[in-house]
């Protein structure tokens, strides 16, 4: 595949860990304590995973898995939300398939779709419009979800029913913002990150400047990465070297995606759909000022926050449950009282075993656990 | 979920919709071009440009120069890499012939 394959050669990975090893050791030495990089999206947690990069880079460095993963951080109130608008007479409820086993109160999307509810997965919020026009007796509802990475998508699927006339579509918007994030993590008293993996799409959207305030406020190096090993290999070897010549920038090593000022377009639409919410809901983070956007007034056609009557209940997380902690680094997943034992990828407690982007999800998969963290496998399996 | 999947555009299938058939791996897909469609420009332009496609949509145009610089890069990190294996292997083989 084009620029797929050429990011995962074996010999490469091996020249950039020569570069990474010797910057390593002499920062460790410097600091007396590991490296800690985050990386923010849920993308490169995968990647991470998948490929076994931690395994690969020298012990000192450890990877924090950031809170960039849409479904996990999705409250369990809003997942009711969902079954509750699913499960009304005449509504066929789209989702993307990540977000079917999320745990909502009492049950998930997939649990309320076996008790009967009209709920479809699909790829793309332009197959959910295509339902609805096939479907001039229902009304179709999309589950808008994720970060800066697919608001264009959701936004220019309502500009297209707007467009076409098609009044039984509507989104149930749940887009969340990074920016916010990012700072609410800086914020974090329990923190000390050295460094930062850029998101590599969200940046695609909104450009590589609005984040010039990680490097220039909070004096973190970081660094917009790619998906591929080399990628991410090659964006460790970019932190490592500004630490090791003490600057802090933003710099991009996905520039065959990322244009430093984002896709004006996808902006444009986004702008024009959607506004800042004045707080968005967390699952494990809380409630974060100005982290999600809600449909503007002038969509109310087409939003299903405004057509449809909302339990809108906040519901806490179950108190066994230690996302929250996961998600900024306190713990790590098999840490936590419930990984692998209650909270499984088949039956998830917490958001983070849901998503394959999760990490508990990721270290249950790939097993990391078994090797460094001498939990017997008969535990974890 | 946020990932996106390499893809090149091969005609355009309605131009009201903004809809392109797009190869992805040996598959053809309709997505939606809006993204990567400069104000102005006409939708036959993109016939043969590599998109990122993300749900259904081209999010952004892939620069070929800038993915070649970054492996260039690379390539050339792994062609130092050899060069100091060797250096330092014939290092070490003058030190046993001298042993």
């Amino acid at each position: 595949m084009r620029f797929v394959d050429e990011f995962r050669d074996p010999q490469m990975a091996e020249a950039l860990l020569q570069r990474i090893r010797p910057l390593v050791d002499k920062k460790v030495q410097q600091l007396g304590r590991p490296l800690q990089l985050m990386e923010v999206c849920g993308g490169h947690t995968h990647a991470i995973f998948r490929y076994g990069l931690e395994q690969l880079l020298p012990e000192m460095v450890e990877l924090v898995h950031g809170p960039g993963c849409p479904v996990c951080v999705l409250p369990m109130g809003r997942v009711d939300d969902c079954i509750a608008i699913a499960e009304q007479p005449n509504v066929i409820f789209t989702t993307f398939g990540d977000a079917m086993r999320v745990p909502g109160s009492k049950k998930s999307l997939l649990q309320a779709k076996a008790q009967g509810a009209d709920i479809r997965m699909v790829y793309s919020p332009l197959d959910a419009l295509q339902l609805a026009k096939k479907n001039p007796d229902k009304e179709v509802v999309f589950f808008g979800l994720g970060f800066e990475t697919t608001m264009p998508s959701t936004a220019l699927t309502v500009l297209q029913a707007e467009k076409e006339g098609i009044t039984n579509f509507s989104l149930f918007c749940n887009h969340i913002t990074i920016i916010p994030t990012i700072k609410a993590v800086l914020d974090s008293p329990d923190l000390h990150l050295d460094g930062f993996l850029g998101p590599g799409h969200v940046s695609m959207i909104i450009g590589t400047r609005p984040y010039e305030f990680v490097a220039q406020q909070y004096k973190r190096p970081m660094v917009i990465a790619g998906f591929e090993p080399l990628d991410v290999l090659q964006s460790v070897w970019m932190i490592l070297q500004q630490l090791d010549e003490g600057r802090c920038e933003v710099e991009n090593q996905y520039g065959r995606i990322v244009p430093p000022d984002g896709n004006r377009q996808a902006l444009q639409a986004v702008s024009q759909v959607f506004e800042l919410r004045e707080f968005f809901e967390w699952r494990g983070l809380g409630s974060i000022d100005h982290s999600g956007v809600r449909m503007r007034d002038s969509y109310r056609a087409w939003d299903a926050e405004k057509k449809f009557s909302l339990p809108n209940v906040k519901i806490a997380d179950p108190k066994s449950c230690q996302c929250g902690e996961v998600l900024k680094g306190v713990i790590k997943p098999w840490e936590c009282k419930v990984f692998g034992r209650a909270c499984t990828p088949e039956t998830p407690m917490g958001a983070l075993m849901v998503s394959s982007e999760g990490s508990c999800s990721a270290y249950f998969t790939y097993g990391k656990v078994n090797q460094d963290d001498q939990i017997p496998a008969e535990q974890v399996s | 979920m946020c990932l996106g999947i390499p893809g090149q555009v091969v005609a355009i299938v309605d131009a009201a919709a903004q809809l392109a058939s797009v190869d992805v791996c040996g598959v053809k897909r309709q997505v939606n071009y809006a993204c990567v469609l400069e104000e102005g420009a006409a939708a036959e332009s993109l016939i043969g440009v590599w998109v990122l496609v993300h749900v259904g949509f081209a999010m952004s145009r892939i620069d070929e120069a800038e993915a070649q610089s970054t492996l260039a890069l690379l390539a050339e990190l792994d062609e130092l890499n050899e060069e100091m294996d060797a250096i330092k292997a014939s290092v070490a083989g003058s030190e046993e012939s001298a042993s």
